[in-house]
């Protein structure tokens, strides 16, 4: 005789998505598919706990007001905005190590446009324990940590990934949202294209006597640029690039002797400055998959892109891959279509290519004419920046550009 | 009688209506045009017949309990939607190939849908009855509009919903549903269309309250050659355009 408990047990769970990856992109996009009435199994090779619980380790994101307010339509926002600092100002100059904060030569402020701040900062920690606080939450998605894909397989009806521990989950989309090494990505048979900048971003947070009054700083130094970006209290994330060698020496320093390295890059305009958290670097690199989707599979965040962080783009962009994937999946489910056939997942690689392509190519292009001190490049770029001071309407484009307010906005990122 | 039916056809038969479906399903292959134009077709049958019989989309099924007609279905790309969103759906194809590739890829998707090698105006003298009948890109191919669309207002419901779509006759219209897209892009076949059947906005409104329906919406399908997708417009009915027609209650 036919059990309904036994049968159910026996057929292996369907989920509209199964999303390999429960960082920050992973989670945002189970919690959009869920807002369109779409169930999703977020697996992570991480125990829960590791993820819900951090400490701070002073890393932090530029959050960009699209991103904001996708988080906030997502219902995040409310639990986030009293550890967010805005960023209200944005001054760009083209500095020399000592001269720091002497010559602004470009400046952008937010009360120039009407959408608010530029963006917001906001740490790590924060970010991911609301966005697993919401999953856990929501009725719609199932979690799988500590949890390994070790195959996976796509048919033109669905997919299915087996895990470490035997069990088999089945759904229609297949999300990678497991990073630049993406094993999503690999077993799809997509491959990537790429290279370094023999350089490494070295990042930490600092903190210091003056208060920052919510600017944000990005100074082009010669060995590659440094940003300053306001966190809340007197702390600041400093992200900070240098030549690979370099990078490797300076952060085998201890801590007196990286901050003495830092002082004059920094400058003294916010008093003195101590460490307020862990240092790490990481190697700047461009890498982009040839192709964003493929069977049943679409990929997001650094599995799609990972671009070098020169404008705090990478969460950004990520975001946007999440935004512009369950706009185009709900759109299509509502008017009933097989939100997961090749005809809609094209048009999310459609919009998503076009985007990620200028941006890798502008911060790409920006990199090399800024971390240069060739004279005439410098004389250049200081003429080109003054100019662009000297125009409202082009620094009010770059603001909102900054602002991730430019382009085809997905539903989620709309005003 | 069914299964003994099944079980007779050919394995290689069901290779090949497997292998036209994956045809017709493939957005970049054979019916690549009409794989542009379905999400924008969709929004607009979809929209109206929200409206007309009070559903939400944004619900699960939102079509549950409509009967729906969908006429010239060919492998299933409006019919397949319909039946996702809830609703009882018969496909119909004058073209008997069609049916059991459309078949085929219905079991495919896990849809149930009845498909029928038969015509509106043998569906309406059996005195079949629908909530909604689609009629898209098919009056311009057929002998006698006014006796199909005639059928088709049989077919539906005492304030049922028409939709039908077809073909603008201008020069813009030559230039673009016959020398662009039948010569220069080679989206259709040379000869898919006769310029001289297409049918004006205003024609197709006179027909339709010639057949008994009342007109209530129409809008145009608007191809966009930068970001290659079609839209719907409100004034640009010049070459592909769509029409929503009621029958009185």
């Amino acid at each position: 005789m036919d059990n309904p408990v036994r049968t159910a047990i026996l057929r292996p769970m369907e989920h509209d998505l199964i999303i390999v990856g429960g960082g920050l992109n992973g989670p945002a996009l189970a919690l959009a598919a869920a807002q369109a009435g779409l169930t999703s199994c977020v697996v992570d090779s991480l125990p829960l706990a590791t993820r819900q619980d951090a400490d701070f380790d002073g890393r932090s994101y530029a959050l960009a007001r699209s991103s904001q307010r996708m988080l906030d339509r997502l219902g995040l926002w409310d639990a986030l905005k009293d550890h967010a600092q805005p960023m209200n100002q944005i001054k760009v100059s083209d500095g020399r190590v000592g001269d720091a904060g002497v010559f602004l030569g470009l400046h952008f402020d937010s009360a120039e446009i009407e959408d608010g701040p530029m963006g917001f900062m906001v740490e790590d920690r924060y970010l991911r324990r609301v966005l697993l606080a919401a999953l856990a939450e929501s009725d719609l998605i199932t979690q799988r940590a500590e949890a390994m894909v070790v195959a996976q397989e796509t048919r033109p009806e669905g997919a299915s990934v087996t895990l470490a521990d035997g069990e088999v989950l089945k759904g229609r989309l297949l999300v990678g949202a497991d990073g630049q090494k993406s094993g999503v990505a690999t077993r799809a048979g997509i491959r990537r294209m790429g290279w370094g900048y023999g350089q490494t971003a070295l990042v930490c947070a600092i903190a210091h006597e003056e208060p920052h009054d919510g600017v944000a700083h990005q100074l082009f130094l010669p060995a590659g640029p440094l940003a300053i970006l306001p966190l809340t209290g007197n702390r600041s994330s400093i992200v900070w690039s240098e030549r690979d060698s370099r990078a490797q020496a300076i952060n085998a320093l201890s801590d007196d002797d990286y901050l003495e390295v830092l002082r004059p890059r920094f400058g003294d305009f916010l008093g003195e400055i101590s460490l307020a958290g862990a240092r790490y670097t990481y190697p700047l690199t461009l890498s982009l998959a040839r192709a964003f989707t493929a069977e049943r599979v679409a990929l997001v965040g650094d599995a799609a892109h990972r671009m070098h962080p020169i404008a705090g783009q990478g969460l950004n962009a990520g975001l946007r891959d999440v935004a512009a994937l369950a706009h185009v999946i709900t759109h299509a489910a509502r008017r009933g279509e097989d939100f997961a056939s090749p005809a809609v997942l094209s048009r999310y690689a459609q919009w998503r290519r076009f985007d990620t392509a200028s941006l890798a190519t502008s911060t790409d292009l920006f990199n090399r004419l800024f971390s240069n001190d060739n004279p005439l490049l410098r004389l250049g770029r200081d003429l080109g920046m003054a100019a662009i001071n000297a125009a409202p309407g082009l620094r009010r484009s770059f603001i909102r550009e900054a602002a991730g307010l430019t382009g085809d906005l997905p539903d989620l990122m709309r005003g | 009688m069914g299964k003994v039916m099944t079980t007779t056809v050919d394995a290689s038969e069901i290779a090949k209506f497997e292998a036209m479906a994956a045809e017709w399903w493939d957005p970049n292959g054979k019916f690549k045009p009409l794989h542009m134009l379905n999400p924008c077709r969709l929004d607009y049958i979809t929209r109206q017949i929200a409206e007309e019989f009070d559903r939400d989309l944004t619900a699960p099924r939102a079509f549950e309990g409509l009967r729906l007609l969908d006429i010239g279905c060919g492998g299933g790309l409006l019919s397949e939607p319909m039946a996702r969103l809830g609703a009882d759906v018969v496909g119909v194809d004058a073209a008997e190939r069609n049916i059991p590739v459309a078949q085929t890829h219905a079991m495919q998707s896990g849809l149930e849908i009845d498909y029928r090698f038969t015509t509106a105006e043998a569906m309406a003298d059996a005195g079949e009855q629908f909530d909604a009948v689609l009629n898209m890109e098919v009056v311009e191919h057929v002998a006698d509009p006014l006796a199909y669309l005639t059928a088709c207002q049989q077919l539906l419901k005492p304030g049922g919903l028409h939709i039908c779509s077809t073909i603008n006759r201008n020069p813009k219209s030559f230039a673009v549903a016959i020398l662009g897209a039948e010569y220069v892009m080679r989206w259709l076949p040379k000869g898919t269309h006769d310029w001289s059947k297409f049918i004006t906005p205003d024609e197709l409104y006179d027909l339709i309250r010639k057949a008994g329906l009342d007109p209530v919406d129409r809008k145009g399908f608007v191809f966009n050659p930068v970001t290659w997708a079609w839209r719907l417009s409100d004034r640009d009915l010049s070459v592909n355009y769509v029409t929503a027609s009621l029958k009185p209650a």
